[in-house]
């Protein structure tokens, strides 16, 4: 029984963050009494629930926090993925976010390692953000 | 502040974990009854003398859980708490029937985790896609759904996976500790005849050569999904020395909750277990060498390595080492999970951490037949929900 992939359910919050994706552009929320960073999208500041959040570009630069190769789908969806490079990675603004990466051989992933972004068009209005060694680009 | 020790396991009963269970399917309220009944047999109470319900999330009601229950029991309770932390739900849901009886609300306490097949309907519409996500939460809105789901960040393997991995670059790895913890608990298992590995003991090649699932975890450094149940009394100090058993006093109990998904964790190899046992050892005024055993939730080995950790047994990076140093077997110096864990128990969804409270009690109780821990008075229990994101801690104490 094939599935299909399921696709990140957008939010009106979230739109500029999409949107970005869209023109290959990572936008990140910051808080304007904190300077706190923000991910995931949201309309309260993580760190001091101000609401006074304005979105800017970041690079996308990041480096891996961890990952995992999963050998077995994790859902059935995924099965064409396998094995499937999930990973955490940090941005160099200092959030984090769930990704997984491209055009790397699996033996070949560290923690640590310098990261730079691949947007992903997987349709004509939706770009995933995923990630890529800075070394192969 | 805290508990003041007046409250006790008084009673428990524990269902065989089966791997393929051939038995009658039953809706989850007719298993709380049976459980409920099961316990207050070996408390020698009856029902009537219920007045209090914990409970985690039943099949038949999204809502009104507890109503839905008491009203399947025929007995009216001043005290109806619904639980929501997955792994960690027996752990959270003993020490609120401890608070309840100590805030006088409630006397005697019943805390059932039903995990048996429930019967199928035969009605049922085509399969939803979605039921294969295993995510907690796919609907709208949900950060989950936006922002996991998509990449295939699912279930439990993988954020446990990346935690392990996470350690790995800071303290380093050894993997053939972590398959010593499994052979222990194992071997535990072997003389357990309500585990799914009952005389079923492994070495370390068997964990090391299992298939790897998610890097670094292997398939018998994960649990195995069987059918079981538990269910345990809590009771008031009046009743539970008028009962049979030894009481098992709630001595301490925390509780620490960092995040949903392991991306947003402060730290990965910092675990909520930490707090939360500090606050469980600090107010039942028990030190860790204190301690005659260990029951600690083992979805995973990754867990109990880092529960070793946080919770104070051994100092952070050392875990590895500490396994490698002691005999965790239930005659070892260093007792853990002597039921088998649910490594060796199977996970009965979420019924799985029933068995280290079960454990814990029994131990206790001096009822462990063929792997009692000798003068067994002090027991250290976790819970873990989630991706070690929610999790809880008891101090249990015979005398």
């Amino acid at each position: 029984m094939e599935f299909e992939k399921p696709l990140p359910l957008r939010t009106p919050t979230s739109v500029p963050f999409w949107e970005g994706l869209l023109e290959n552009r990572v936008r990140l929320q910051q808080c304007q009494d904190c300077g706190t960073w923000i991910f995931y999208p949201r309309n309260h500041c993580s760190n001091c629930l101000s609401t006074s959040l304005e979105w800017k570009d970041v690079s996308g630069n990041a480096t891996l926090y961890s990952f995992t190769i999963a050998r077995q789908p994790t859902a059935p969806h995924f099965a064409n993925e396998t094995p499937q490079l999930l990973a955490i990675v940090e941005l160099d603004v200092g959030v984090r976010m769930t990704s997984t990466l491209v055009g790397i051989a699996p033996e070949d992933i560290r923690v640590g390692m310098d990261l730079t972004p691949c947007f992903d068009r997987i349709a004509d209005d939706l770009t995933l953000l995923r990630f890529t060694s800075a070394k192969a680009s | 502040m805290g508990l003041r020790g007046d409250a006790a396991i008084v009673g428990f009963t524990e269902w065989q974990h089966i791997r393929k269970y051939t038995g009658q399917k039953q809706f989850t309220i007719d298993q709380w009854a049976a459980l409920t009944r099961e316990a207050l047999q070996d408390a020698q109470l009856s029902i009537d003398q219920v007045n209090g319900i914990v409970c985690s999330s039943i099949r038949e009601t999204d809502m009104f859980t507890p109503a839905t229950i008491v009203e399947y029991l025929g007995r009216p309770v001043n005290f109806a708490e619904h639980v929501d932390l997955g792994g960690a739900n027996p752990v959270g849901m003993v020490w609120r029937a401890a608070a309840a009886i100590e805030l006088g609300i409630a006397d005697v306490v019943v805390c059932a985790t039903p995990g048996l097949p429930i019967p199928s309907n035969p009605e049922r519409g085509p399969i939803d896609p979605r039921r294969f996500f295993q995510s907690s939460s796919h609907k709208w809105g949900s950060p989950q759904a936006e922002f996991e789901i998509p990449f295939g960040n699912l279930a439990q393997n993988c954020g446990y996976a990346m935690i392990a991995q996470r350690y790995a670059a800071e303290f380093g790895y050894d993997e053939s500790a972590l398959a010593k913890l499994v052979v222990h608990q194992r071997q535990n298992a072997a003389v357990n005849p309500l585990a799914a590995f009952y005389q079923k003991p492994v070495d370390i090649d068997d964990v090391l050569e299992s298939r790897m699932i998610a890097d670094p975890l292997r398939m018998l450094e994960i649990v195995m999904p069987v059918a079981g149940g538990g269910a345990v009394i809590v009771a008031s100090r009046e009743i539970a020395e008028q009962c049979p058993n030894r009481p098992v006093w709630i001595a301490g109990c925390g509780e620490h909750l960092t995040m949903k998904t392991p991306t947003f964790s402060e730290d990965l190899c910092r675990s909520p277990v930490g707090p939360a046992s500090e606050t469980a050892f600090k107010m039942a005024g028990i030190s860790r060498e204190e301690v005659d055993a260990c029951e600690i939730y083992d979805c995973y080995s990754i867990t109990v390595l880092l529960t070793l950790e946080d919770a104070g047994f051994c100092n952070k990076g050392e875990g590895m080492q500490f396994i490698r140093d002691h005999d965790l077997g239930y005659a070892g110096d260093f007792p853990v999970n002597t039921h088998g864990g649910q490594l060796g128990m199977g996970q009965a969804g979420g019924a799985g951490g029933m068995t280290q409270v079960i454990e814990g009690a029994r131990q206790i109780m001096d009822r462990a037949d063929g792997r009692q821990v000798e003068d067994c008075n002090i027991v250290y229990v976790s819970g873990t929900g989630g991706i070690m994101s929610e999790q809880a801690a008891l101090v249990l104490q015979g005398a």
